[in-house]
């Protein structure tokens, strides 16, 4: 039974890459349709608006992070895998979770909450520090969830 | 250093130097017209509006020449020609245009019309070959469309909806008409929809045939032509022959017009300032022989034009201060490193009246925080370069350059925080070592690696976010001491002030702190009482003072209470600045896991392509996306955390009156 250690800690950080990075496909997929129906109106808006759809992009980054981060602790790259007891997997396994799951939904919230503000720059360009705000402040809680991932993961005695 | 004071000028002067003042005014462009005299009997304005309508059509007509000459004769613009400001024209350049004005605006006229003669043309073409279209199942029949009949016979020629075959038409004549001498049924094509045909029969019995076939759907073909269908094809052929050749001639004539393309600039632009020019005239009171400007001047720039305005135009020039109940508009000047960050102020918002300018204190701190979500040497090494190589390529950028400016210092901090933390594209020195010549080097950090130890990075973050949210309690602090508000400034700052820190001395020493920290630190007896003392000295200052604006006892606790209660939103707006590190490490962990992947293909020269290949593209995306993600990030920083602590805007931004051109900038002799 002492191999599953390895099997839970591996599971994190596939969870932790594939759910955030879910989430953020879903936002800036949301962003993008409506990133698209600037473009098509007034094609000058471009770099404004891509710099909209890409605001819910991060979640995918910090989910990549975090399971890197997993990846390297338990040995599965730069080095021979480590022993892991079930314990010890399972541990890992719940300190990815936070950022997996609020990854997942604050993207596609983040997505939403982006699509609303390219609405912003399409009627008023000049607001384009206001819009940017409000998709930035959904993400705050994604940097919380992947501060308390790194912390935890980090803090895991392998 | 701050937002510029203002003066409110009033010149006066003779109408016969009206011309001459204005045009004077306009081209220092420094300052923002307000006219605050009603009409009266007195004073009474210009109609400008016919005047100022002609001359924008003119700068319009102007525009869409211009445009449909980019159409048929596409002058090919750089991505970065948008950086290059606009062109530099010499003012004789400019006053010839201006002389052959009326022939220019006449070229200009001829392209309009000639650009909707070829789409007049065009749907001309479209409509002949729909028609076309529409004969294409007829080709084969050899009649004209419209024959009906000899003396002794009558012919149907139409279409029947739904696919027959000559049996199935056959069948339904006879079935309709058993005693039908006979009739000839020809099928000329079919399609999806409908069959094609022409029936022939004798023309006593032709009513007989044509009820059958009625009945059936028959319908004769709505273009009714007298010719063979392959002959109309011919004829409207040949019209769209002719018609593309006339389309071509135009062209032709349009594409001879583009030796008018930098005139049509000029006049464009030329009419866009005296439109603007005659908008302003509107606004003015003018008596029979005099007329008045009133408008907002910086009091720094006023000094230079009142000579001018007194001894060359004899104007009555008067200063005003600005009234306790006016609000002026804003112009911000900083130094040079700090007016780069102007823009990014201005995209929140502009001082308020009585706001200080904070840009200066946050340029400061938006370069640092920049430099440290981004933290990698090469990434800020390459941001530099690049924005200074466009900073000295395009000395005349325009409204970019400041932004352009700030990057270049955030590039800078970006590259001393790389080499703090030993990041040169994350660890490609290393993996470069190790996998192509076999033993690992790297460059040590200069402070410490964040990825190996995370907490301590997260303590500095969250350290330097402490000292940004002071500095900006501190500035709400400033203000209030200015407006002489001594008693908010204690208040609503210095109880805060001491509460926080009394608070932060209390966490310091304890087992929380130690655990993240990783070492305790113990303070001398001496400092704990103290922040014993301040935390709850604070806190009962707070509690008493806060709701100090209500007169009820009871309720000036309770707000007391819920200010206190805001030191969670303290908690966080400093827990706001863990993305310093999570920013800092996406950077690193990103960055090392594209080199990881490029020393997958090995060594040799098949490996080093390989990796080269991954290397460019990977860092590219690394640093596009990371670049984004700090510049969101600072903003947000400054927006919500720094700004949230003292400050509102709101100011309006100053519009000066003054020569707006869209294409051209005129060499600075015209300004004298």
């Amino acid at each position: 039974m002492s191999e599953l250690g390895i099997v839970y800690a591996l599971l994190g950080a596939a969870l932790a890459v594939l759910l955030a990075g879910a989430g953020s496909a879903i936002g800036v997929g949301i962003a993008g349709q409506a990133a698209a129906g600037v473009v098509t109106e007034d094609p000058s808006k471009f770099a404004k608006v891509l710099i909209m759809q890409l605001l819910p992009g991060t979640q995918g980054i910090y989910g990549l992070l975090v399971g890197f981060l997993t990846l390297s602790k338990i040995g599965l790259i730069g080095g021979g895998a480590a022993n892991l007891d079930p314990k010890t997997g399972l541990m890992i396994l719940a300190a990815c979770l936070p950022i997996g799951i609020v990854g997942l939904i604050s993207g596609k919230y983040q997505g939403m909450t982006s699509a609303a503000a390219i609405g912003i720059v399409a009627k008023k360009p000049d607001q384009f520090g206001k819009a940017m705000l409000f998709p930035a402040m959904v993400e705050t809680y994604a940097i919380l969830a992947l501060l308390i991932s790194i912390i935890a993961v980090t803090g895991i005695q392998v | 250093m701050a937002v510029l004071q203002m003066q409110k000028v009033s010149i006066c002067a003779l109408k016969k130097e009206r011309k001459a003042v204005l045009e004077y005014l306009q081209s220092i462009g420094i300052m923002e017209m307000t006219q605050d005299i009603e009409e009266d009997a007195a004073f009474e304005k210009m109609d400008t509006v016919s005047q100022r309508t002609s001359f924008e059509k003119a700068a319009n007509t102007a525009d869409q020449a211009l445009e449909i000459l980019q159409h048929y004769v596409p002058k090919k613009q750089s991505m970065l020609s948008s950086l290059a400001g606009k062109e530099l024209v010499e003012s004789d350049d400019f006053g010839k245009a201006i002389e052959r004005r009326e022939e220019i605006h006449r070229v200009a006229i001829r392209i309009v019309k000639s650009n909707k003669e070829i789409a007049e043309h065009q749907a001309n073409i479209s409509r002949l070959e729909n028609s076309i279209e529409g004969l294409k199942p007829w080709l084969s029949l050899d009649i004209p469309m419209n024959f009906k009949g000899t003396r002794k016979t009558a012919m149907f020629i139409g279409t029947m909806p739904g696919d027959h075959s000559l049996e199935d038409l056959y069948g339904i004549i006879a079935e309709c008409a058993p005693d039908l001498t006979g009739a000839d049924i020809e099928i000329i094509s079919k399609d999806r929809d409908a069959t094609y045909l022409t029936v022939l029969c004798l023309s006593e019995e032709a009513g007989q045939v044509e009820e059958a076939i009625r009945q059936h759907g028959f319908a004769r073909p709505s273009q009714v032509v007298t010719q063979t269908p392959v002959q109309k094809k011919e004829s409207y052929e040949k019209q769209i022959e002719q018609l593309n050749k006339m389309i071509e001639e135009i062209q032709q004539r349009l594409i001879a017009a583009d030796a008018y393309r930098e005139d049509l600039r000029l006049i464009s632009d030329y009419y866009r300032i005296r439109a603007e020019k005659y908008e302003v005239l509107g606004t003015l009171p003018q008596t029979k022989n005099t007329f008045l400007i009133t408008g907002y001047v910086p009091k720094e720039s006023f000094q230079d034009i009142r000579g001018i305005l007194e001894n060359r135009y004899g104007c009555v020039v008067d200063v005003a201060e600005i009234a306790e109940e006016e609000e002026p508009p804003v112009l911000l000047k900083n130094n040079q490193f700090s007016e780069s960050a102007e823009p990014i102020l201005e995209s929140y918002a502009l001082p308020k009246k009585g706001e200080i300018d904070p840009t200066t204190v946050m340029s400061f701190f938006y370069v640092f925080f920049f430099g440290l979500m981004l933290s990698d040497a090469a990434y800020g090494a390459i941001i530099s370069i690049a924005c200074f190589v466009l900073l000295k390529k395009f000395p005349r950028m325009g409204a970019m350059r400041k932004s352009i400016k700030l990057f270049f210092w955030c590039g800078l901090s970006t590259l001393l925080w790389g080499i703090m933390f030993g990041g040169y594209f994350g660890d490609v020195i290393n993996v470069v070592s190790k996998t192509f010549f076999g033993h690992e080097v790297g460059i040590r950090a200069a402070w410490f690696v964040p990825l190996d130890d995370p907490m301590r990075l997260l303590i500095y973050s969250m350290a330097f976010g402490t000292i940004h949210l002071l500095v900006g309690l501190g500035i709400k602090g400033y203000m209030e001491i200015k407006a002489k508000k001594y008693l908010d400034a204690v208040c609503d700052v210095g109880i805060w002030y001491v509460f926080l820190i009394g608070l932060l001395l209390l966490l310091i020493p304890s087992e929380i702190f130690a655990s993240i920290a990783g070492s305790q630190i113990v303070f001398p007896p001496a400092v704990n009482l103290l922040a014993k003392i301040m935390a709850i000295g604070g806190a009962l200052g707070l509690l008493l003072m806060s709701g100090r604006s209500s007169k009820n006892f009871g309720l000036r606790i309770a707000l007391g209470a819920y200010d206190i209660y805001n030191v969670t939103g303290w908690l966080s707006d400093v827990l706001s600045y863990s993305r310093l590190l999570a920013l800092g490490l996406a950077t690193g962990v990103i960055a090392s896991v594209v080199n990881q992947m490029g020393s997958m293909f090995g060594d040799g020269i098949l490996g080093a392509i390989g990796f080269i290949l991954v290397f460019i593209v990977g860092h590219t995306l690394n640093l596009a996306i990371n670049l984004l993600g700090a510049y969101v990030h600072t903003n947000r920083l400054q927006y919500v955390e720094f700004f949230g602590k003292f400050y509102e805007g709101g100011g309006k931004a100053f519009h000066p009156f003054k020569t707006n051109t869209k294409y051209v900038d005129f060499k600075e002799e015209t300004n004298q």
